[in-house]
């Protein structure tokens, strides 16, 4: 269930959250018009790139800046699987999982993949696999907490909590 | 373990906890304000939630607009004081009761050591002062638990920050955090625990451990923590109304990184505009002409602050066309000051008193800055625009080089005022 396979898109280090959403659009908290803006200040052709499931790589401190719950909403609406960051800010991680997008910290998977590439990442087990013409490279990662992927499967933590009360 | 991890342990099924763990805690207190707790009680009320988890540990207190600023402010206070009625909230604070809701917790024994504490406020980690585990959180975060009492993390790793040395003169609490953010930087401290040790800490007063954990935030931290001692006891003592636990770091801890700082050479501290992070000592300032002091807030209002300010300032006055605006931070805070006769040497020195109130902090009312016009400020952020206009510029400081810079006019430090000395 926690397995997402789609091409990569490549970010820098710092990806701020008025870059992954900016700031002249949160008149609205609606998924859709705010997916249909996702990274448009930093790869204005990210959308039309982009297929459903597809994932997110960048480099240090991704989701830096306010604290706007908008950011995991407009990545996930636009069709993002995951996103795996060399490391996250703080307030964007726990957004993100209670939001419902999954993100994954991995060291090396930047440095070894490019634009395009396809890759496949296994939540439960814990790992990233590449598959090049002849062989398949295996990236360690940590896995998601069984807690942490019920809020995912769900949709946020939000839905999660109401659909255990009932 | 450490302490940050002894805390988090305790707090759920699991025998050990490692930093990197995502984990499932269970709150002693949740916190909300009248900005950040609509939204939370908007979500609560989506999620099908109908009471709150448990009424004497959801804490809500309308700090930040209060006396309401204006109509939307009012609508605001107004949705959280109605849940706190409906709910029958054991702490609920209404203007008149209340504070800054960072000064007011710990003051009135609500936060304990060993508690694990949320807020949907970043500088909820002030409460690491008392040995206790305290974090902000967003709005949805605060929603959830109220609605199960219970939240989740990943387990942050420790930087141990050993202070020893003896202070100079002048220099507080505010300058020993200031001096350290102006040294790792505004993101030194991403994710992490900041745990403070060493001899120097036993020097350090409830008030300045309270300031410097406020502002851990502002070097990117989760969390700021003191290890509970005979001072962190005689505080807490008299104010708690239920039993609590010291935790301590086991001496095989793991840390992610340890930093030694002397104290005995540090001055006192000013964050230049824009960034906290950006820290010069008071005899690097030069000649900054000033328009408006602020002595208050969550990081700086309290009594022991507006003893040292009212004792540079008695018997002075603010300097022509500055103005001085003293914020206690809550009721307790402004009684005994009245008591004390602090009240009359602010009025005497030409200030003007707030009531406990977020206001000027975050620019929001009784003491906005125009376009243009600087202040100095005893608050934690000076980012663009905080405390008014966005051509405005915020100078932090300690209440002594606060209440010196009003007295001349521009960023100075008390040695610099005749009749008092380094
Ligand atoms: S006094 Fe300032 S920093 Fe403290 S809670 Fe209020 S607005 Fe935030």
């Amino acid at each position: 269930m926690m397995k997402f396979k789609g091409k990569i898109w490549k970010f820098g280090d710092n990806i701020d959250t008025d870059a992954i959403i900016p700031a002249r659009y949160l008149i609205t908290s609606d998924p859709a018009f705010l997916a249909a803006h996702c990274m448009e200040d930093v790869d204005p052709e990210f959308l039309k790139k982009i297929c459903p499931g597809d994932i997110i790589v960048a480099g240090e401190n991704f989701g830096c800046g306010s604290s706007r719950e908008h950011a995991p909403i407009a990545i996930k609406a636009a069709g993002i699987s995951c996103v795996i960051a060399k490391s996250f800010a703080r307030i964007f991680y726990r957004n993100s999982f209670n939001m419902g997008l999954a993100i994954f910290e991995s060291r090396e998977l930047w440095n070894i993949v490019s634009d395009g590439k396809e890759i496949e990442v296994d939540g439960e087990e814990g790992s990233i696999s590449i598959t090049d013409s002849d062989f398949v490279r295996f990236l360690r990662i940590h896995p998601i907490p069984s807690f942490m992927e019920e809020l995912i499967k769900d949709g946020g933590l939000m839905r999660h909590l109401s659909k255990k009360k009932e | 373990m450490t302490i940050t991890e002894k805390i988090l342990c305790k707090h759920t099924d699991l025998e050990e906890v490692h930093p990197g763990m995502l984990i499932n805690a269970k709150v002693d207190i949740a916190l909300g304000n009248d900005i950040t707790a609509p939204i939370a009680i908007n979500e609560f009320r989506k999620a099908g939630g109908t009471r709150v988890f448990d009424r004497d540990k959801v804490v809500l207190v309308p700090d930040h607009f209060t006396p309401n600023k204006d109509i939307d402010s009012a609508q605001q206070c107004k949705v959280v004081r109605e849940f706190a009625q409906e709910q029958g909230l054991t702490h609920y604070y209404e203007v008149g009761e209340a504070g800054i809701e960072h000064a007011l917790l710990p003051e009135q024994g609500i936060v304990l050591p060993g508690d694990l504490v949320i807020g949907a406020d970043s500088h909820t980690c002030t409460y690491g002062a008392l040995g206790a585990f305290a974090t902000g959180v967003g709005s949805t975060d605060l929603a959830a638990a109220m609605l199960t009492g219970e939240v989740w993390f990943r387990v942050p790793e420790t930087i141990k920050i050993v202070l020893y040395g003896r202070m100079q003169k002048w220099v507080s609490g505010k300058d020993i955090i200031l001096y350290i953010i102006g040294r790792i930087g505004v993101d030194g401290a991403l994710y992490k625990a900041m745990e403070f040790i060493g001899e120097a800490v036993g020097h350090l007063g409830m008030a300045d451990r309270l300031t410097i954990a406020n502002m851990v935030i502002e070097a990117g931290a989760k969390n700021g923590i003191f290890i509970p001692d005979a001072i962190t006891e005689a505080y807490v003592r008299e104010r708690a109304k239920r039993s609590y636990t010291n935790f301590t770091s086991d001496s095989d801890a793991l840390y992610a990184d340890m930093i030694d700082i002397d104290v005995s050479t540090i001055e006192p501290q000013v964050a230049f505009p824009h960034i906290p992070s950006n820290v010069r000592g008071i005899s690097q300032a030069g000649n900054v002409k000033i328009d408006q002091v602020l002595i208050g807030s969550c990081t700086n209002g309290r009594i022991e602050d507006l003893r040292v300010a009212a004792g540079i300032l008695r018997g002075r006055k603010v300097a022509p066309y500055v103005r001085l605006i003293i914020m206690p931070a809550t009721q307790e805070i402004y009684k005994m000051a009245l008591r004390e006769g602090l009240m009359e040497i602010f009025i005497d020195a030409r200030g003007v008193i707030s009531p406990p109130s977020c206001g000027a902090c975050l620019g929001g009312h009784m003491g906005v800055l125009a376009d243009g016009e600087r202040a100095v400020s005893t608050t934690n952020r000076n980012f663009v625009g905080r405390m008014g206009h966005p051509g405005s510029e915020v100078y932090l400081a300690s209440p002594a080089v606060a209440a010196a810079s009003a007295v001349l006019g521009r960023v100075a430090g008390p040695g610099e005022l005749p009749g008092i000395g380094g």
